[in-house]
């Protein structure tokens, strides 16, 4: 069946049954089939559950659905029932009959597969309760444990691919980049470059062949929220893509996904063969003329190729190396014609903002950073999981309240945001409100998201050697400051910890940062030394304790740090 | 097209198998434009002979009509592309910064001790080979690692030895 006017869409919303996806006689039994849970087999709790439900025949009754990551992932493997509202965590294939017997067919919640709040044993039913959600605001996220991702037509049901067909028969190009212009969105892959810009210099390039690529690449080694999305809503990034082409003259669009995520690769082909099944991609979309279709292209494990250089000429079938810019790839991209390259985030809120509007999407966040952001909150901490808030959030909000605060009662030592290229925050800044601006004033940055949790049994110097570690492998090697600094830079380090180092190798460590980070081509490069720089600022003494002529007595990793800071939580 | 002939002659020199030559050369001959498609037809080839040994590299090279040093410069800038065999399971420590800084160091030095080889080396037996990679993105469970497909997460070291039994030959 084809799909082919506006009308016809708004006609399957109200009327197409989808596993009763609607209908509140039916009970859901909505089950995270994210990477963290179905490592925790999930998948096999589903078999039971549908095995127990065939056995009390009761399948009219109540349905399994297999969703994305409900972001949650440290209380995994994630169950909630629908329409009730329950949430249950933890939850092995053997609690299937439990949760049938129990709550679907007696109405009885489970009160031993409730979330118990850490602090005072609290155990809470719904999700909207939890802490760790209450602050939380998910747009970007917003599909991601509700509907089944496999299921074009759950989408279709919460809105989706609405906003295409409202852009494609309703509004001009400019029109569309005026409302994405104003929302105030900023690139969510690093840089935080104005969205409705990116779109509109695409636009104005002149030439008929023009391409719209989505950075799925995500190399940030502790970020997995662009995964999330694509495993648990891809048709949101397609629909998003699909605007996008259509508003800077696309007709071709490219995922850049990484090879090392089977599943999201697997659901995202599935999601544009049944687009591609209802006349959502193709030709004559929605019956107007605009025609649009979608490749995949797979990485093959190099971070730089996330830059976005690096990543059209990987694109392109060669060596992922980046180049000058300008030109920049809006001027002169893919096959050298002007290509706009969103990461997947970002996409993720454009259908959002054209059917709720400009001034709802900037009424969310800060002055100059709208909107919410995406983090993976990792590390040290209790709730470890994908968080959404709403810029301006503080980082104390998201680590104590959120977060949980740190694990195993210890101390919090620093957040460590923004990947290789970002750095470490303290105690003193956790109530730093989080935006672009204001982390980069701390000495960090917002990075693609990671947000790695530090407390008093990490070694400062052990760290910043780590990402160093990372981007000296990942140098694409085409410039010598970046080949030969980061190595220079990774075995002063390596000296330090293995406590062979003078005070001249601290100065010569601090040279290198600044002239990797002047004279570098391309990102990777320039915030190489960031991790370092950073480090040394808040825990020099971390670094006097390792250096040869201080006294102290205990080899690499045995030694405690001493500037303890202690966080109330 | 590269005839029979030639693709026996690849293979009299070398342990490859023919049909798998063949099933890569249909792939090749099955897609639309070889233009920009190195990488993609690199994965398709290490998906069907498991690494990408010289003799493959050119077989590509010659398929598309570009010199050998290209493929090599693409073959040897991505990670994900071997030139050597891999074992019949592999074993892939995630060295993510989650999984960093809930231990994964301890937990690779483990493996490399238990197997008796480095990263990116094979056992003796075949069996197994290891490498480390960066975040699998089940930082939730760190430290994580990968048998394969299969994941298993907060792995300690005491574990390590009971998941490797798991996949030895019986
Ligand atoms: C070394 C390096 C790695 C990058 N990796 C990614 C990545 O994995 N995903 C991503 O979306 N952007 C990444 N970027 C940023 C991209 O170059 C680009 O700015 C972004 O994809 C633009 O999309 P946006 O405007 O929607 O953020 C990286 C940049 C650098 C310098
Ligand atoms: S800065 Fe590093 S990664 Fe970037 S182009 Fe230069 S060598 Fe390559
Ligand atoms: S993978 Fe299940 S909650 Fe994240
Ligand atoms: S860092 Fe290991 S799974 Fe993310």
């Amino acid at each position: 069946m084809r799909i082919d006017s506006l009308e016809k869409l708004e006609r399957i919303k109200e009327t197409h049954k989808v596993e009763d996806f609607n209908d509140p006689t039916v009970k859901k039994i909505l089950v995270c089939g994210g990477t963290g849970c179905l490592a925790n087999d999930s998948e096999k709790l589903i078999e039971f559950l549908n095995h127990v439900i065939k056995a009390r025949k009761c399948s009219e009754k109540v349905k399994v659905v297999k969703t994305g990551c409900f972001g949650f992932c440290e209380q995994g493997p994630i169950v909630k029932i629908e329409p009730d509202h329950v949430f249950y965590v933890k939850v092995v294939p053997k609690d299937a009959r439990t949760i049938i017997d129990e709550h679907i067919l007696q109405g009885n919640i489970v009160q031993r597969l409730l979330y118990k709040e850490p602090i005072n044993n609290r155990k809470i039913e719904k999700q909207e309760d939890m802490p760790f959600y209450k602050k939380q605001m998910r747009l970007a996220l917003r599909n991601c444990g509700l509907i089944n991702p496999e299921e074009i037509y759950e989408y279709i049901k919460n809105d989706g691919y609405s906003a295409l067909g409202k852009v494609i028969t309703q509004m001009s190009q400019d029109t569309i980049i005026d409302i994405i212009t104003k929302s105030g969105l900023r690139g969510r892959g690093g840089g935080g470059f104005p969205t409705g810009r990116k779109w509109e210099i695409t636009k104005k390039q002149p030439g008929k062949t023009k391409f719209i690529i989505c950075n799925a690449d995500e190399g940030d080694p502790g970020a997995f929220m662009d995964r999330s999305i694509l495993e648990g809503d891809p048709h949101s990034v397609i629909e998003a893509m699909a605007i996008g082409g259509y508003t800077i003259g696309a007709n071709k669009g490219i995922v850049y996904i990484r090879a090392e995520y089977p599943m999201a690769i697997s659901r995202l082909n599935t999601a544009l063969f049944q687009a591609r099944e209802l006349g959502l991609l193709g030709q004559n979309i929605l019956g107007t003329t605009f025609n649009f279709d979608i490749e995949l292209k797979l990485g093959a494990g190099a971070f730089v190729c996330g830059e976005e250089t690096a990543l059209i000429n990987s694109c392109e079938g060669k060596r992922g190396e980046p180049n000058y810019k300008p030109p920049y790839p809006a001027e002169e991209g893919y096959w050298a014609y002007p290509t706009c390259v969103n990461n997947v985030e970002t996409l993720a809120n454009i259908p959002l903002i054209i059917l709720k509007g400009s001034s709802w999407f900037s009424s969310i966040g800060t002055e100059k950073s709208k909107g919410t952001k995406v983090f993976a909150l990792a590390g040290k901490i209790n709730n470890v999981g994908l968080v959404e808030v709403p810029m301006g959030t503080t980082l104390r909000e998201i680590i104590c309240d959120i977060g949980g605060g740190i694990q195993d009662g210890h101390l919090f030592k620093a957040v460590q945001t923004g990947g290789p290229s970002g750095g470490v925050i303290t105690e003193k800044d956790l109530d730093t409100p989080i935006d672009y601006d204001n982390l980069l004033g701390v000495g960090s940055m917002m990075g693609s998201g990671g947000m790695i949790v530090l407390d008093d049994r990490d070694n400062m110097v052990n760290v910043a050697k780590f990402y160093l570690e990372f981007t000296m492998d990942e140098s694409c090697g085409r410039c010598t400051p970046c080949r030969i600094g980061t190595k220079r830079m990774y075995e002063l380090l390596v000296k330090i910890t293995k406590r062979k180092a003078s005070m001249a190798d601290m100065d010569a460590l601090k040279q290198l940062a600044y002239m990797v980070k002047n004279s570098s081509l391309c990102g990777l490069g320039q915030t190489a030394p960031n991790p370092v720089l950073s480090t040394m600022k808040y825990f020099w003494n971390e670094y006097m304790e390792l250096i040869k002529d201080v006294d102290h007595p205990q080899g690499e990793g045995k030694y405690k740090a001493k500037n303890r800071e202690r966080i109330e939580v | 097209m590269t005839s029979t002939r030639e693709i026996s002659a690849i293979k009299s020199d070398h342990d490859l198998p023919e049909e798998s030559f063949k099933e890569l050369e249909k792939y090749i001959d099955s897609i639309k434009t070889t233009k920009g498609a190195l990488i993609e037809i690199l994965h398709k080839a290490q998906e069907i002979f498991g690494y990408l040994p010289r003799d493959v590299q050119l077989f590509v090279a010659r398929k598309l009509g570009i010199p050998g040093a290209e493929v090599f410069g693409v073959v040897s800038f991505y990670s994900y592309f071997t030139m050597k065999p891999m074992g019949k399971h592999t074993i892939s420590v995630c060295m993510g910064t989650a999984c960093f800084v809930r231990g994964s160091d301890r937990i690779i030095k483990k493996m490399k001790d238990t197997l008796g080889i480095e990263s990116n080396e094979i056992t003796e037996d075949g069996l197994f080979s290891l490498k480390d990679v960066r975040c699998v993105g089940a930082c939730g469970l760190a430290p994580v690692i990968l048998v394969d497909d299969k994941v298993y997460g907060r792995v300690k070291e005491e574990d390590i030895e009971e998941i490797i039994n798991n996949y030895r030959e019986k």
